[in-house]
């Protein structure tokens, strides 16, 4: 043991671990909820945030095997230790749940989403909005002669900051998938 | 290869599952399934007079036998009567499967005539329910009901069957057919957990046993396997209102129950120990009061089946998920294997301790020869009815949190109290369901007058099915409990908690067509007890009783433990401002 109290050679080398479990430090952690792909599952999963009251940051689900009914759900919440702990216990216990993991805790993970941005303007902002796009990496989907749509993925940060960018040069629309995660490795 | 109707179906699927008796109303979006109720004597059909009945009812049923309880309601409003059984279903850990009627497939979401949206309504209110579209998933479904309810944490389940569902023809799935459930909950505790456990009852100087529901969800073994522990390692034990029974109310170990109203020395040894063996309770906010001063200086184990449970309001030090008797019996061999070792140099004074405590002797109030005191009631109701195959329920306020106190439990499933949700109205069917399961039994309902007329319409159902349940109403003409706390938090500003025009009970048990009695007069009341035992049918006592009688030791909220009030003079001021917002 050493004075961070991390057992030496334990794989779990991680600030994680120095965490008081009461500690009231807002977290946002990503859990992947795998579920049976069954009527009511995305109503019952949603119901037990609000009903006791948890964040939902972000939520996306769909099915991932359909020979075995499975649908994942990738749900980004926020809270204590305590609380994201406390939710993912009740959404273990949950029948139709399969699996949960916290993929905050678990190791590291990547995060991706989506999203389409629909940019109106003329002259230089629209060359400045295309040039922003290039650098980064947005496709362009849908052209007029006044307007933009582009397509682009990566972190949630990524997103905000484009649309941070686009929004001074005519930034109409959003719409983001949410985002899907998972651990890295295997 | 079977094929039949949904609807024979359900009754197969019942019969199936060793169902005996169903509670329920019909009306159209059931009626296939009440057509094959009828033609056949398997199942044993009680017709109740409210859907709420119905639920409290297979309650009563499934927590005074072990088994689960059926209920079968209608659509809509059938339904949605339902909900509150549900609940309290759900709250308390009580296995039960509600058969819900549903409009035909092609009329749903249309805003059809009896119909609810049952799934989306009751989806809070249970541990998994079931709209099921297609005949030939129906039987699979209902054996998977009964595997929900009845496994991992117990809890209610709904089917909902659309009535085209119950009509149209399909192969039936025998239970032994049936795909097994992914749904296996963990109930073996993990060892190394369990051996932390055995240490520290090793070495602990004030130990301590706190037991909840979850003993008597597990069964008979885990109750005799608990009374093993404490008999050989002596500790304390208390147990919450769920779990009176578990442990002998005559055994030598015994505190008394503990919490808001729980005696004083099982919340004070609470306060004081200095290990705390949580074995199926779930540290609820009547128990711990003030969570910042609840047991400040003790290390607390955690028992339960349910992972969620652990570290939810509490935060303990070791955690064991697994059922209650598995559990308990690994801790017992591991702690004979060690040598059955406890700290028997701390353990004496840890109990002179407590029987200073003891002494302070709670649960005295002032007698009185001119009315009969609640106390009272009960403590006579107790003498007389002590060794008979009894079995009691309640409603919920002041009345059961004295039957509580004063009546002695000596074996599990012999109490069936509305503890979580605290449904006023629960006590009356819940009486009946025991009944039902009990027949020769003494079954007792200790209720207050207030929550009795809540669901006073089965006292119809007991006459029909011949249930001789006895009422035992303690008549305050007040809504007790609400009444103390508006004197001890409101300024005795008694804001709509007495009943005027109370119905005459006596003549209401005549029109029921059954007996009633009233007795005021403390000298007659062991007559009239007497007289209630003896006689042959449903049974209402109209109980005159003090009307202004708190019931104390009360932890007032937002209080620790050791702030307990004992009796009127200690009342004044005792609740602050933070205290009142709570309930």
């Amino acid at each position: 043991m050493n004075a961070l109290n991390i057992k030496r050679g334990s794989s779990s080398h991680s600030a994680y671990d120095l965490r008081d479990p009461n500690g009231d430090v807002i977290e946002s952690h990503t859990l992947a909820v795998v579920v049976a792909n069954e009527s009511g599952v995305l109503a019952r999963v949603i119901g037990l945030f609000s009903g006791r009251g948890y964040n939902i940051e972000s939520l996306t689900v769909a099915e991932v095997d359909h020979e075995g009914h499975l649908s994942r759900i990738t749900v980004v919440t926020r809270g204590t230790p305590a609380v994201i702990a406390q939710i993912k216990a009740q959404l273990e216990r949950m029948v139709p749940v399969h699996e949960v993991h916290d993929l905050t805790s678990e190791g590291p993970a990547v995060q991706r989403e989506l999203a389409l941005f629909k940019v109106a303007g003329k002259g230089d902002a629209r060359i400045e909005a295309l040039r922003l796009a290039e650098i980064f990496r947005a496709n362009v989907v849908d052209s007029t002669l006044e307007s933009f749509v582009f397509e682009m993925t990566g972190t949630p940060e990524k997103i905000d900051a484009f649309a941070d960018l686009m929004r001074p040069l005519g930034l109409r629309e959003i719409a983001r998938t949410g985002v899907a995660a998972l651990s890295r490795g295997v | 290869m079977r094929q039949m109707t949904g609807a024979r179906m359900v009754v197969q699927a019942l019969k199936d599952q060793g169902v005996e008796v169903v509670f329920g109303y019909p009306g159209g979006a059931v009626l296939p399934i009440y057509d094959e109720i009828f033609q056949q004597n398997d199942i044993r059909h009680i017709l109740v007079r409210h859907e709420q009945g119905a639920v409290h009812m297979a309650e009563g049923y499934a927590r005074s036998t072990g088994k689960p309880g059926v209920a079968l309601v209608t659509s809509g409003p059938g339904a949605t009567n339902a909900v509150t059984g549900l609940t309290d279903a759900l709250m308390d850990s009580i296995p039960i499967i509600v058969l819900s009627g549903q409009v035909p497939t092609f009329m749903l979401g249309t805003d059809g005539f009896q119909a609810a949206d049952t799934v989306g309504i009751t989806r809070p209110c249970t541990k998994m329910n079931w709209l099921v579209k297609d005949t030939a998933r129906l039987s699979e479904t209902i054996h998977q009901a009964f595997h929900v309810a009845t496994h991992g944490r117990p809890g209610p389940v709904l089917v909902d069957i659309p009535k085209d569902v119950q009509f149209a023809t399909a192969t039936y799935v025998p239970r032994e057919d049936s795909k097994i459930s992914h749904y296996q909950p963990r109930v073996r505790g993990d060892a190394a957990q369990i051996a932390k456990l055995v240490e520290l009852m090793e070495t602990a100087e004030r130990p301590i046993f706190y037991t909840g529901g979850g003993v008597v969800n597990s069964g008979r073994a885990a109750s005799t396997l608990l009374r093993d522990l404490v008999r050989e390692t002596d500790f304390p034990i208390t147990s919450t209102l769920m779990g009176l029974g578990s442990y002998p109310a005559s055994g030598k170990n015994w505190l008394g129950m503990l919490g808001m109203h729980g005696l004083y020395e099982a919340n004070l040894a609470m306060h004081g120990c200095d290990l705390m063996i949580n074995v199926g309770a779930r540290f609820d906010d009547r128990i711990t009061g003030r969570i910042k001063d609840f047991s400040p200086h003790s290390r607390k184990v955690h028992i339960d089946i349910d992972p969620s449970s652990i570290n939810k309001v509490v935060h303990v030090d070791v955690g064991i998920v697994g059922d209650v008797g598995q559990v308990l019996e690994e801790v017992l061999r591991q702690w004979r294997a060690r040598g059955s070792r406890t700290n028997r140099e701390a353990l004496p004074k840890w109990w002179s301790q407590i029987d200073q405590w003891r002494a302070v002797k709670c649960l005295s109030y002032k007698p009185s020869t001119k009315t009969i005191k609640p106390q009272y009631a009960l403590e006579r109701l107790e003498a007389l009815t002590k060794g008979m195959d009894r079995y009691i329920t309640t409603e919920v306020g002041q009345h059961q949190m004295w039957a509580a106190q004063f009546l002695g439990f000596e074996e599990p499933n012999r109490w069936m109290t509305s503890g979580g949700l605290g449904t006023m109205g629960y006590g009356l069917p819940a009486s009946i369901g025991v009944q039902v399961a009990h027949p020769e039994a003494l079954v007792i309902n200790v209720a207050g007058e207030a929550s009795w007329l809540m669901n006073m319409q089965e006292m119809g159902t007991a006459m029909q099915f011949r249930a001789p349940v006895k009422q035992f109403i303690l008549n305050n003409e007040r809504l007790g409990m609400v009444r103390q706390w508006q004197e001890l938090l409101h300024g005795e500003r008694y804001s709509h908690s007495w009943s005027e025009s109370l119905p005459d009970f006596v003549k209401l048990a005549e029109a029921f067509g059954c007996k009633g009695v009233q007795v005021s007069d403390p000298a007659d009341l062991d007559e009239a007890i007497m007289e209630m035992i003896r006689y042959d049918g449903p049974f209402i006592m109209d109980c005159r009783v003090e009307k202004h009688e708190n019931c104390f030791p009360m932890i007032p909220s937002g209080k620790p433990h050791n702030e307990m009030l004992l009796g009127d003079a200690d009342t004044a001021g005792a609740i602050g401002a933070k205290g009142a917002v709570l309930v």
